[in-house]
């Protein structure tokens, strides 16, 4: 397989990645969050899982070094280079519905990541359905929480040109949503195309 | 008339489920130190409507669970608020114990088998609130699991639909005791007012009140 492509935002992409492989996805315009999910290629029930990897690595951040876990507690993938230096994944996926609690009723048929999710899913088929959306990761994005519990939307911490690579330590299934949210930060108010590029191993 | 109130006890290391009808609260009282109730949620009509933690947190703008917040579903709807307790924090972004963590330094044990009870499956899992447990970011990310919670403590959730509620008392994966002394929680279910325009969860932010609008009739 060889992915290199430029995703607009607004669009998405679904693939599979064989163990070993990498997969650089490039912020090509700058603060513009990437949302991501992962699937075992051949047991997608074993999926990514934020709250998994976020406490096995006492870290609410990922940057270098992270090892992306699944619900079964497997590492489906290494972040193995990273340019920006920090990513969320508490924020999770904006959604038409999730649009309205937050924005009002005059967002309510924006375009949003969880439908180009199920988008995706629905091209790829293979029994994917709505339960199988989890919480994802944001590249590019930077959601902090603060000691004494709050949680903000912040400009990104992210540029032109930044970068983070994933090696897949298995054989994974990988969805992507290039977020096309207008209404916070999380993109500069502007989203921008993303790039996808593989490397053989 | 209102439904008599139901008092459960479940010991530590155990799981339950029920569901708790609109109009009713739920209260739970830890009955040991250190205790971690670990909750799912689903609405009880449609279960693929689920709890989303990262909706609730970032529309509420809380790195934690507390009063008064709303427990939003990922349709945008309110599945219920949380109306009392004895603690500012309950944590909701370090999930629940899985079997390795519990039979790695503990033995094996079949507590995690309540869910396929109900049709449920490793597809239908999601961020779980940790009910009397705070586990707390540094200024740079690092987290810290913290001393939190005392027998006694409680919190009291009020239901905003009929909402299937699944709790699991193991221990949390970052508790370090090296004993094996899981807490119990004492369930209460009772009626609740309806959340009136002062309510608390409605007037803390325009968000909050959204995720009840969508579920007023
Ligand atoms: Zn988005």
């Amino acid at each position: 397989m060889t992915v290199d492509l430029v995703v607009p935002p607004g669009a998405g992409w679904i693939g599979e990645v064989p163990a070993g492989q990498r997969l650089r996805i490039t912020d090509l315009y700058g603060n513009q969050a990437v949302d991501t999910l992962l699937y075992d290629a051949h047991d997608y029930a074993n999926r990514y899982s934020a709250v998994d990897t976020i406490r096995e690595q006492g870290s609410l951040y990922l940057t270098t070094g992270s090892r992306l876990l699944s619900v079964d507690g497997d590492v489906l993938a290494t972040i193995v280079e990273d340019t920006c230096g920090r990513h969320d994944t508490v924020g999770g996926a904006c959604a038409k519905e999730s649009n309205v609690v937050r924005y009002g009723m005059s967002t309510r048929h924006q375009h949003a990541c969880r439908t180009t999710f199920l988008r995706q899913i629905a091209l790829w088929g293979d029994g994917l359905t709505k339960r199988d959306l989890t919480h994802n990761i944001n590249f590019f994005m930077n959601v902090p929480l603060t000691p004494a519990g709050g949680l903000t939307f912040e400009d990104g911490v992210s540029a032109p040109g930044k970068y983070v690579e994933l090696r897949a330590e298995r054989d994974i299934l990988l969805l992507i949503s290039n977020c096309p949210q207008i209404n916070n930060p999380c993109n500069g108010y502007d989203p921008t195309p993303i790039s996808l590029t593989d490397f053989a191993p | 008339m209102a439904l008599p109130e139901t008092v459960q006890d479940v010991p530590g290391a155990a799981s339950w489920s029920l569901v708790v009808p609109r109009g009713r609260a739920i209260r739970l009282e830890a009955l040991g130190d250190n205790a971690c109730v670990s909750t799912l949620l689903y609405a009880a009509a449609d279960p693929l409507e689920r709890l989303n933690i990262p909706d609730t947190l970032k529309a509420q703008m809380s790195a934690c669970i507390r009063p008064p917040l709303v427990l939003m579903s990922d349709l945008g709807r309110a599945l219920c608020s949380v109306t009392g307790s004895s603690l500012d924090w309950h944590d909701a972004i370090t999930g629940h114990s899985l079997d390795r963590h519990v039979t790695g330094r503990f033995g094996p044990s079949d507590y995690a088998t309540n869910g396929r009870t109900l049709g449920l499956d490793r597809r239908d899992l999601h961020a779980t609130v940790n009910w009397f447990v705070k586990v707390a970011p540094d200024g740079a990310g690092s987290l810290a699991w913290q001393e939190h919670s005392t027998a006694g403590d409680w919190v009291t959730v009020r239901a905003e639909q009929d909402v299937l509620v699944v709790l699991a008392t193991a221990p949390h994966p970052l508790d370090p005791t090296p004993d094996w002394a899981p807490a119990g929680v004492r369930v209460t279910v009772g009626p609740a007012e309806a959340p009136g325009p002062d309510d608390p969860s409605r007037t803390f932010r325009a968000e909050s009140a959204r995720a009840l609008e969508a579920v007023a009739r």
